[in-house]
């Protein structure tokens, strides 16, 4: 049972400004439900930290901290030290935060300085696949031939025409200890794998793929459902590993074609005109197939 | 207890003294020994601190940021290109009022890449809100990271203190440094910090917020104010210094024969001391000349710097870093503090010299003051260039 | 001095912005069909939504409710319903 005056005393509240619908909001309330009260977190700059803290407000009811873009592993990385010196780490979880930019772009280094000095921390990027706190530009982590205002489709163009960079593998690579994706459309799989990171000493990557309404451009009300298609047609596998090895992985239960998921999104509109639009499509269903290959999702 | 230390050596010492919790750096020349002697005290187990060996400088600034947040002391180092790389940190250091205590081993800065001594990247983050002091020698050096701590930590202040000392001259070089004996005395001159607001699980506040048209120019004006306050702290923490471990330098600035001086010149680090010998040696042929330190070059000292110049003719500034486009950057500050105290029979020459490790000697001031009798309000001009490379 | 402004807010401040005035739509939860699944709880973006699994009664904090009918696409026995908010 939950009641309305238990809703208010959570430690991620509501009263925030983000977008009706926001996937990066409905995940930062699961993953706060989990951690609780002996929490302190890092945010890097980015749409979480704007719509979240505007003084006078804070929707954080835990120790909370924004420094810069690039930097919220290294500032998470001093706050556990911090903890250490004082010996008070024991029974308190860091938690650093960023979006894809912060995290698998201008943040790259500091994740990396993180990870390869093994602090106690759980690092979480919200990946929504672009710079979307700055107007929907393309991040290392837009995904192919979605437009974004600095990838734009046009007559010479599909959109962003790379794809998407491997953030989690790049995490395995450091050798920690564990590392997960985890999806807003599922819940209770992203609550167990906070629950481990949790229970896990040492650098910890949780990568949530979070819909944003205005950067994908979809009615709020396909924001869980938008993240399960990518989980069931492939395009965003989740697993979990510990260390280099990958120890679990969410099967899919009823393969979906990409077409599904692409069509109800405006970034992806420009690739339902024409022919050459369906080669592309057909280009993101053999990326889709690679992934089930890969992760042997079926 | 005398010892002959290496300056890197005596800043690493006095570090320990003030007993930080966190430590984090990145090696650039000539700030390296200064780390490396901590990390083997932390190795050797004579300083209990974590010392957090970090990618790059942008996360040491950042590492210390964020266990400052948590409430305890902190320290960082580094030098001209690595003080460029955390500059943005250092903005966010002050802003959100953490008292972040950093050396600064100045350096010149690239291109051409040059690993020697002059004050361009100290002038690069003078708008940064972090407090500028500047160590004289090696034994100024030990006591004013001492001091630092204590000016950063006071609830009034709550400000990064970075200790300016000049790389190789003093980082590098043997000089006779008075350590102090008693970790307890120095622990009754800088009481264990203790922040009101702190990254705290029983009180969770939010740090770094969004500061939106209405409340950024109140923030910022709060810090301005601290900044003017520090003048007070900074002298009080001199002086209490002196009462204690009977050392003194100044305050905000230091004066040496300036009582009846026509001519005085300005400066700040190690080439004080080269001044001052040739100030003893025109004094011995019947000049009236003195200098005047800046020990705190932010907070900018200017009550102090009108009061030492207003009644002298001619005031050389010697000026190790530049301004392209403009001139000086010392000389110019000064100017205006003469000119807002409608001073204006001072002329002020601020000359351009020991950039990128280029040698200041004696000859140059004494050309230097010769020169300045005969020119007037000298913008920065360059001094000592071979002729043979233009 | 009070050095706060601007950088330091206090836990929780953000109750007091009640986001519901961004609503266009509003759920109604019909309290028939339900069967008690909670995924109405976990799917609200906001964390607005309380109910008992034991009851199936199921309700929403209109103060703070955006009305982004997340609650409603995912309610797999359409027991909540959107409507337009009367403004
Ligand atoms: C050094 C620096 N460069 C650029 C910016 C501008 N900036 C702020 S947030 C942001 C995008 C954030 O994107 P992401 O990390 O993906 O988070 P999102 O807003 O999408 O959740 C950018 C480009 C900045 N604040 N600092
Ligand atoms: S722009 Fe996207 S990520 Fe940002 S608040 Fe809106 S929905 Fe959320
Ligand atoms: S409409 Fe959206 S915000 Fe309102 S209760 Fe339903 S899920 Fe929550
Ligand atoms: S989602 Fe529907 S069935 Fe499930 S608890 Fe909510 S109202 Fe009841
Ligand atoms: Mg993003």
């Amino acid at each position: 049972m939950l009641t309305k005056e238990e809703t208010h005393n959570e430690f991620f509240t509501m009263g925030h400004t983000g977008c009706s619908g926001c996937a990066q909001s409905m995940s930062v309330k699961l993953i706060m439900e989990i951690l609780g009260k002996n929490t302190i977190a890092t945010n890097a700059t980015g749409c979480l930290e704007v719509f979240s803290t505007r003084w006078p407000e804070s929707a954080w009811k835990i120790p909370w901290i924004h420094s810069l873009f690039e930097n919220s592993a290294a500032v998470a990385s001093g706050v556990e030290a911090a903890l250490k010196a004082m010996g008070k780490k024991d029974g308190i979880t860091v938690l650093a935060q960023g979006g894809d930019g912060g995290t698998a772009d201008i943040g790259l280094q500091s994740l990396s300085g993180m990870f390869e000095r093994n602090h106690d921390v759980l690092y979480v990027c919200y990946d929504n696949g672009a710079y979307m706190n700055t107007g929907y530009q393309r991040s290392g982590l837009t995904p192919f031939d979605a437009y974004t205002t600095t990838s734009p489709s046009g007559k010479e163009s599909f959109g962003n025409n790379r794809p998407k960079k491997y953030m989690p593998e790049i995490a395995m690579a450091h050798r920690i200890p564990y590392t997960a994706v985890a999806s807003a459309g599922y819940p209770m799989d992203l609550q167990k794998k906070v629950k481990k990171a949790k229970s896990i000493k040492g650098a910890k990557y949780l990568q949530v793929d979070v819909p944003c309404v205005p950067g994908w451009k979809y009615e709020p009300k396909y924001s869980v459902k938008l993240a399960q298609l990518a989980v069931q047609t492939g395009l965003y596998p989740l697993f979990e590993a510990e260390y280099e090895k990958i120890i679990s992985v969410k099967k899919i239960s009823k393969k979906v074609p990409v077409e599904e998921y692409l069509k109800l999104q405006g970034r992806f509109k420009h690739l339902f005109k024409g022919d050459a639009g369906r080669a592309e499509i057909e280009k993101i269903q053999k990326i889709a197939d690679e992934n089930i290959e890969r992760f042997g999702l079926i | 207890m005398k010892q002959v230390l290496e300056g890197s050596m005596a800043i690493a010492d006095g570090v320990r003294m003030a007993e930080p919790h966190v430590i984090s750096a990145y090696p650039i020349t000539p700030q390296t020994h200064i780390v490396e002697h901590l990390s083997q005290m932390v190795a050797d187990g004579d300083l209990k601190a974590e010392f957090i060996m970090v990618e790059s400088e942008h996360s040491a600034a950042s590492v210390v940021l964020g266990a400052s947040a948590c409430g305890v002391r902190t320290y960082t180092a580094t030098a001209s290109q690595g003080l460029l790389y955390m500059e943005e940190v250092i903005y966010n250091i002050a802003g959100m009022r953490l008292p972040v205590v950093m050396t600064l081993a100045n350096r010149a800065i690239s291109a051409p890449i040059n690993i020697w001594n002059d004050m361009q990247d100290a002038m690069a983050i003078r708008d940064t809100g972090a407090i500028m002091l500047v160590a004289e020698n090696n034994q100024e050096a030990y006591d004013m990271h001492i001091q630092a701590f204590k000016i950063a930590e006071n609830q009034d202040v709550m400000l990064p203190v970075i200790v300016n000392v000049d790389g190789f001259v003093l980082t590098h070089t043997f000089e006779v440094v008075e350590t102090i004996d008693s970790i307890d005395k120095v622990k009754e001159y800088l009481p264990p910090i203790n922040m009101e607001y702190k990254l705290d699980v029983e009180n969770p506040y939010s740090f770094g917020t969004l500061g939106e048209p209405s409340v950024y120019m109140e923030s910022r004006y709060n810090l301005y104010n601290a900044m003017n306050f520090s003048r007070n702290i900074i002298i009080e923490a001199a002086k209490e210094f002196k009462d204690m471990f009977g050392r003194f330098y100044g305050g905000l600035t230091d004066s040496y024969k300036l009582d009846d001086s026509q001519t005085v010149i300005v400066a700040m680090g190690s080439v004080l001391g080269t001044i001052k010998d040739a100030v003893d040696e025109l004094r011995e042929s019947g000049k009236k000349i003195g200098v005047l330190k800046i020990r705190s070059f932010r907070p900018f000292p200017e009550d102090e710097i009108v009061a030492a110049l207003k009644n002298a003719k001619n005031v050389i500034v010697i000026e190790k870093a530049i301004c392209p486009g403009k001139g000086g950057i010392l000389s110019v500050e000064i100017r205006d503090s003469l000119f807002k105290h409608k001073i204006n029979s001072v002329s002020v020459n601020g000359y351009t010299l020991g950039l990128g490790g280029r040698d200041i000697t004696p000859k140059n001031i004494h050309d230097l003051v010769a020169r300045a009798e005969k020119e007037e309000n000298v913008d920065g001009e360059f001094v000592g260039l071979s002729q043979q490379y233009l | 001095m009070d050095f706060k402004v601007g950088i330091i807010a206090m836990p929780g401040a953000a109750l007091s912005n009640k986001t519901g005035s961004f609503a266009n739509e509003t759920p109604v939860f019909k309290h028939k069909t339900c069967t008690g699944c909670n995924l109405c709880i976990y799917f609200c973006p906001e964390g607005v939504v309380y109910g008992d699994k034991k009851t199936k009664i199921y309700d929403f904090d209109s103060d703070y409710c955006k009305g982004c009918g997340i609650c409603a696409e995912e309610c797999p026995v359409d027991d909540i319903e959107m409507v337009l908010v009367e403004k």
